[in-house]
């Protein structure tokens, strides 16, 4: 990875939260307090990678050759996610 | 699918478990009926157990163990233990009485996800009073901190009204300042106990649109450090709220002895014959019984609901407020100005904003 110049941050799901398999709806779900958010494929391939270990940028370049996409773009994706996420309290970023 | 036969509904998210009405506060605007659920009548572990792992089966994800007080249950343990490991999401729903750190380390232990703590006021004098408990507001305190202390999500429920509703800000910032990263800020729906003290809290209008500028606002301001949740008071609303998210749609309760209803009110309506799991299985009590299709889809609906662009949006409003304030639980909802019966509502509202009755606490059960 290049010099650092965009700081790296390390999602991770705060206790309370957390994936759930949900075999009635054949869907992943997120499920916090008061929340449970059906999960696309795209939301699911994300946050299985959510592991409070792996920074964003480790994240990104995972699923980006994993589906064969340009990473930058990728990482856009991820990062608007995770936020969108976060805002609501259902992720916590810390520093890589 | 022949004409007149309702497709089959969507399986429910939620459970709200109601496991006891027994509560060491009394609460003028208590969410349990009027009628209360015998000790002897509730329903014991085994049954409780059983019913999770139903729940679970069907695709239930959220398992709200409430009351009363659930910490009045000896079992509350093996409880949120058992629902955890029939896959469901355990939130405790509590007035923090009774939760002693040992308590609340054997929770932990048995894998509770969340706590939601209710508020009665923002400070020892009002708590106290409302909840009827010296000393109550002092300890749910207590209860709040050992919760964040231990890294469990928080949320504070705050149960506004009239006599605390201009204390919103203050109690915006007691949540931030225990470190709760959700509350819900629930002004007081007038059904059952809350009805019978409407002339004691209904709040004002000018308290209505403070509170929601005070919501919008912070909602702002804090955006990723606390999750806000308002219920606005619906009597100065002009449509109605999408009570439940349309009756039988989303989600259930479970009341102390086993019956089966789609709300906490929907007991008030007369006509009704509610299932027990005593009886029969929850899958049959969501899907087949007549109360449950009592009100599902749009054909039950008179007009001018059944014609109306927001029939889908509100879905009638709420059954239970029709029946409150109506007589009449076929009626649309009296909040709507598009119907007649809002004349109704807007005596019953003009009387309770004359009014400043004392409040009538909630009896114990019998």
């Amino acid at each position: 990875m290049a010099g650092g110049a965009v700081p790296d941050r390390v999602p991770r799901l705060p206790r309370g939260v957390r994936l759930h398999d949900d075999r009635v709806r054949a869907c992943r779900v997120l499920l916090g307090p008061e929340r449970a958010l059906m999960l696309d494929e795209v939301g699911a391939a994300i946050l299985d990678e959510v592991d409070g270990m792996q920074s964003l940028s480790v994240i990104s370049a995972r699923l980006a050759a994993r589906y064969l996409a340009p990473e930058a773009e990728i990482r856009a994706d991820v990062e608007v996610f995770l936020t969108d996420l976060a805002e609501r309290r259902l992720v916590e970023w810390s520093d890589a | 699918m022949p004409e007149g036969v309702l497709p089959p509904p969507p399986p429910p998210i939620a459970l709200l478990a109601e496991l006891t009405h027994r509560c060491p506060l009394s609460c003028p605007y208590c969410s349990n009926p009027t009628e209360l659920v015998a000790r002897a009548a509730e329903l014991d572990t085994a049954e409780w157990v059983r019913l999770f792992r139903e729940a679970a089966e069907m695709g239930v994800l959220q398992l709200h163990l409430s009351g009363g007080e659930p910490a009045s249950r000896r079992d509350l343990e093996t409880l949120v233990a058992e629902a955890r490991s029939a896959g469901l999401y355990v939130n405790l729903v509590t007035s923090g009485i009774g939760l002693t750190e040992a308590r609340l380390d054997r929770l932990e232990a048995a894998g509770l996800d969340h706590v939601q703590l209710s508020l009665q006021g923002v400070r020892a004098d009002i708590s106290d009073r409302i909840g009827g408990l010296t000393g109550g507001f002092e300890r749910k305190i207590a209860v709040a901190r050992s919760v964040v202390a231990r890294g469990l999500p928080l949320t504070l429920n705050a149960v506004m009204h009239r006599q605390n509703l201009d204390d919103l800000e203050a109690t915006i910032a007691l949540a931030v300042e225990l470190g709760a990263r959700r509350i819900e800020v629930a002004c007081v729906q007038f059904h059952g106990w809350a009805m019978l003290n409407r002339g004691a809290l209904m709040p004002t209008r000018e308290q209505t649109d403070r509170a929601k500028r005070i919501v919008a606002d912070a909602r702002d301001r804090l955006r990723g450090r606390l999750v806000i949740d308002f219920v606005p008071p619906d009597w100065h609303a002009d449509l109605p709220k999408a009570c439940m998210g349309g009756w039988g749609s989303t989600g259930l309760n479970i009341a102390p002895d086993g019956t089966v209803l789609p709300c906490h009110g929907a007991a008030s309506i007369p006509g009704l014959v509610f299932p027990n799991v005593r009886q029969v299985s929850l899958a049959w009590a969501w899907a087949e019984s007549a109360a449950f299709n009592a009100f599902r889809g749009t054909a039950w609906m008179p007009e001018p609901c059944r014609s109306c662009d927001r029939r889908a949006v509100d879905h009638g409003g709420c059954r239970c407020q029709a029946m409150a304030v109506l007589g009449d639980a076929r009626a649309p909802d009296p909040v709507c100005r598009r119907t007649p019966g809002r004349a109704a509502l807007d005596r019953l509202l003009a009387d309770a904003l004359a009014s400043d009755s004392g409040l009538t606490m909630r009896a114990p059960p019998r």
